[in-house]
């Protein structure tokens, strides 16, 4: 027996419709324009001229780094801190998909499914569908879904990455990199790349044998650089804490905006 | 590339307190290497994060497995909230030890099919790629 084919009332083809129904910030209109826009759905590219006019303006924030360094975990985290502060929080979390098949496994939200109880949390897992450079093609258009349905921090996990996929650093305002001790010597810090493109890096797993050499190696070479044990959640605040300073410098033209966008924490709790 | 233009989405995972993972994470390979986008969710899910998780992935299937015994309660769970929600056209399907008896039952609910011990993978992966034209 076939169930609930009769159930799909929620569901429009009109992109005015649908635009109206993501800025209500309804999730199944926000999950289904996005998968419009993963399918080059004409409709989702339309649905996106109606979002435009009204956008609100979300900060985003990038997580990038080496496979396996931890950034679902941190991620996880920095939706804790991040709903501490009111902000309602939409999540991008891009995994490769197969070169031969076109599947995929995603499973960064794994680390992150306790936040599916809340409704002021969003998280979409993202194939790459054969996009290189770290991000899916259609996170771009993606993230202006959510900021039409007024998410205000989102925050964009990359596949695990090398050196040279770097296309977050054109879609989001600040880019996290992590890393973690033991992955080689101060000349690693020194090459062009994912390092360079960091505007903050944090040495994750930061209890590890190793981190002190590899917080002191990177800050030699690397403005602001963060330790964190994720799973513990130490260093949380400090790393929101130089979120925030950073996007103070990006708004600082805009004093507003910023305020608008709430995202600073007392400076006290920061912690090296 | 022989790549489909719109993969199909499923959502693969573990409700309630049962720790078998060896079997579902074979099928979520599987499907993998059948083309599909699995959004693998882990074990120790409630109903309610498996739908919320379903809806805010935009999947066309559910696919849970329960070694537990608790089938009988937690697949209707899961229908009821997804009807709830006015996701009803998510399809459900599962798999793991569920006796002859509790079949037809589960089925005549809305589970649109059951797998169980000794199923071939092929079988698997014919079905939710019989998926595909339903949407």
């Amino acid at each position: 027996m076939t169930q609930g084919t009769t159930d799909r009332s929620f569901f429009t083809h009109n992109a005015a419709e649908l635009a109206k129904q993501v800025q209500d910030g309804e999730v199944r209109a926000v999950a289904r324009v996005i998968s419009l826009l993963e399918n080059r759905d004409p409709i989702g590219a339309a649905v996106l001229t109606h979002l435009s006019p009204s956008m609100n303006r979300a900060f985003v924030i990038g997580i990038t780094g080496y496979p396996g360094t931890g950034k679902s975990t941190l991620i996880d985290q920095l939706i804790i801190a991040y709903r501490r502060l009111g902000q309602k929080v939409g999540v991008l979390a891009v995994d490769t998909s197969s070169p031969v098949t076109g599947g995929a496994v995603l499973g960064d939200r794994i680390r992150m499914q306790r936040h599916t109880d809340d409704p002021q949390v969003y998280i979409r897992s993202m194939a790459t569908r054969g996009h290189q450079g770290g991000l899916a093609a259609a996170t771009r258009q993606a993230i202006r879904v959510l900021e039409g349905a007024a998410y205000g921090v989102i925050l964009i996990e990359t596949v695990g990455v090398g050196q040279n996929e770097l296309d977050v650093m054109h879609v989001v305002h600040t880019v996290v990199a992590v890393v973690a001790p033991g992955l080689g010597d101060d000349i690693q810090a020194m090459k062009a790349g994912l390092l360079e493109i960091a505007d903050i890096v944090v040495v994750n797993k930061g209890d590890r044998e190793g981190a002190d050499a590899t917080l002191r190696d990177l800050r030699e070479w690397c403005k602001t650089v963060i330790r964190t044990v994720a799973v513990k959640g130490e260093g949380i605040a400090g790393l929101i804490a130089v979120i925030a300073e950073h996007e103070r410098w990006r708004d600082l033209d805009s004093p507003e905006l910023h305020k608008r966008r709430g995202l600073s924490i007392d400076l006290g709790t920061r912690a090296g | 590339m022989t790549v489909a233009a719109t993969p199909l989405r499923i959502l693969i995972g573990k409700v309630g307190l049962d720790g078998h993972d060896r079997g579902v994470k074979l099928v979520a390979r599987a499907l993998r290497d059948a083309g599909v986008e699995i959004i693998y969710t882990g074990l120790h899910q409630s109903p309610e994060q498996i739908v919320t998780t379903a809806i805010q992935e935009d999947v066309q299937a559910i696919g849970l497995s329960i070694h537990s015994g608790a089938h009988n309660s937690l697949f209707p769970r899961v229908l009821g909230l997804l009807r709830e929600q006015g996701a009803g056209d998510i399809v459900l399907f599962g798999g793991g030890i569920i006796p002859d008896e509790d079949v037809p039952r589960l089925k005549a609910a809305g589970v649109q099919m059951l797998f169980r011990p000794a199923t071939p993978m092929h079988d698997i992966v014919e079905f939710v790629n019989g998926l595909r034209t339903e949407r």
